[in-house]
């Protein structure tokens, strides 16, 4: 079992994300690739999430790889050039990190180093195409490498974009990622099965797995945070309320998660949980949701 | 003083595949002193894309293509020579590109890159910001810069952070990509977005040593030299 194998097979995936810290402890990251061992397919790590300085991914994942979990190398644009870009994806590729999603990056502004600068060397379309043509065999000047990766690369997509245009611009920019190399689509959290079940038909024709993204809701005010400030994502007022009315909000919260990862079950090629923070309850939402 | 240089010919016919009415405009300011979009330099593209087939409507050399009302003023002369073209193919610098193109309902070409100064800018009276990246990409994003539009400088179009139209930096900002779409869409060429974009080369944004090399900046190299104990 592997996340291209699962993928290409046609199986329901499931996947799970996990945030480095900020230090060098990494009790935690073997802790929970312990848990999530054999209940996912594999696990994303995450590339300095927010633009918040930390652990790095690459590390992360090759820890993972040692406790015999599967990473998914979140590569963002925002703080390497196309040098360290496809130096990295090397040393992944000999760390025995095989997966690899493109992403363009979160501002530097939205972090903790706000007045850092941009990178942007690349953009993920660019980056996906590079990713192709390492696994050619060449870097993206053409020269010829000696021993080549054969990376399985994925992408993301926003199905929640909140205007006419960014809905088209993501499906064009979907079509993009996929004549670039991308093999796999991870969304941005969904709240919204019947929204989801609409974007799915826009996108079938692309024959290419979606992986539905889910994050837990840990409380109301999480959910109205959500909902001002993170782009694409909205949490109907009913889910809030049915939040706010349970005596026990975690209990609920993972209720939530599972009873929505069975809605979305159907209707694409997997799940990708982000628990920001709840990644040992990633079991238990599972188990809920019965799978 | 923005400084441009033309565009490879091959590469400006390129992008008029496919049209056969065109109207060139100039600038007589910062293009006419570059020799790249002066009454000669229009005069000379007009002969050119004659000899290629093409019918110019017409051409015409303003003072100040950065200068929106000015532009909107002296076209409105030329309205039938403009309105029965394809396309304009604008000779200027990227703020006058985009100037131009936020002026008229019409596809604008960019028939200039325009150079790197090298910390140095122009001043002008619009929002137009160009980049000096001397590789000019108005052709691919209806004569909005993705580079100064977009604060990624994303050239494959919109990233994720784009909330209600507005960039995830602040809600006061557009999204760049958003203003792109919506003047593709009214120019009925959202064919464009289909684009893969190469990577830029920023390598050609360092300024051209020639730039410096200005009689002030040769007096200044014996003072420079002695400084430094050469």
């Amino acid at each position: 079992m592997s996340l291209r194998s699962d993928l290409e097979s046609g199986k329901f995936v499931i996947t799970a994300e996990i945030g480095p810290g900020k230090g060098t402890d990494v009790t935690e990251i073997a802790e929970v690739a312990e848990l999530l061992r054999g209940r996912v397919t594999a696990a994303n790590v995450t590339d300095q999430q927010s633009s918040v300085m930390r652990l790095g991914s690459l590390a992360t994942c090759h820890l993972l790889v040692d406790h015999h979990l599967e990473p998914v190398l979140q590569m963002t644009c925002r703080d390497r050039n196309r040098i360290a870009l496809q130096s990295d994806l090397l040393s992944a590729w000999v760390l025995g990190v095989h997966n690899v999603l493109a992403l363009t990056g979160d501002l530097p502004h939205l972090g903790d180093h706000k007045d850092a600068i941009g990178v942007y060397d690349l953009d993920s379309v660019q980056l996906l195409s590079v990713i192709s043509r390492l696994n050619e065999g060449y870097d993206m000047m053409g020269n010829e490498l000696q021993g080549k990766p054969d990376f399985f690369a994925g992408a993301v997509v926003n199905p929640g974009a909140d205007t006419e245009a960014s809905f088209d611009l993501q499906l064009f920019k979907m079509e993009k990622k996929i004549k670039a190399g991308a093999k796999f689509f991870q969304t941005q959290a969904v709240y919204e099965p019947d929204k989801f079940a609409r974007f799915m038909k826009r996108v079938e024709g692309f024959g290419v797995p979606v992986l539905a993204g889910v994050i837990p809701l840990k409380s109301v005010g999480m959910a109205r945070y959500m909902n001002k400030n993170v782009s694409g994502v909205f949490v109907p007022e009913e889910t809030i309320q049915r939040l706010a009315a349970a005596e026990d909000k975690t209990r609920a919260g993972i209720d939530l998660c599972a009873e929505l990862i069975r809605d979305l079950k159907d209707l694409c090629q997997g799940v990708h949980i982000m628990p920001i923070g709840w990644e040992k309850r990633v079991p238990e939402i599972l188990d809920k949701a019965g799978l | 003083m923005l400084r441009s240089k033309q565009k490879p010919f091959e590469e400006i016919l390129r992008y008029l595949e496919g049209e056969n009415r065109v109207f060139i405009l100039g600038c007589d300011g910062c293009a006419q002193a570059s020799g790249t979009g002066g009454p000669v330099q229009v005069a000379e593209m007009k002969s050119k894309l004659e000899a290629e087939g093409k019918t110019v409507t017409g051409t015409d050399v303003v003072p100040f293509l950065c200068e929106k009302a000015l532009i909107k003023s002296r076209l409105a002369r030329k309205a039938k020579a403009v309105m029965s073209a394809d396309s304009i193919l604008v000779l200027t610098c990227g703020v006058g590109i985009q100037a131009v193109a936020a002026s008229v309902n019409k596809l604008c070409h960019p028939g200039c890159d325009t150079q790197n100064l090298g910390g140095s800018r122009g001043e002008w009276p619009g929002s137009e910001r160009c980049a000096e990246c001397a590789e000019c990409v108005l052709e691919l994003t209806g004569g909005i810069c993705p580079l100064t539009a977009c604060t990624k400088h994303l050239l494959s179009g919109q990233c994720g952070g784009a909330s209600k139209g507005k960039c995830e930096l602040s809600p006061d900002r557009d999204c760049g990509w958003e203003l792109i779409y919506h003047r593709l869409k009214a120019l009925g060429r959202l064919d464009k977005l289909s684009y893969l974009a190469p990577p830029k080369s920023w390598a050609k944004m360092a300024p051209d040593p020639a730039i410096m090399s200005s009689p002030e900046y040769a007096l200044e190299m014996p003072a420079v030299k002695e400084a430094s104990g050469e």
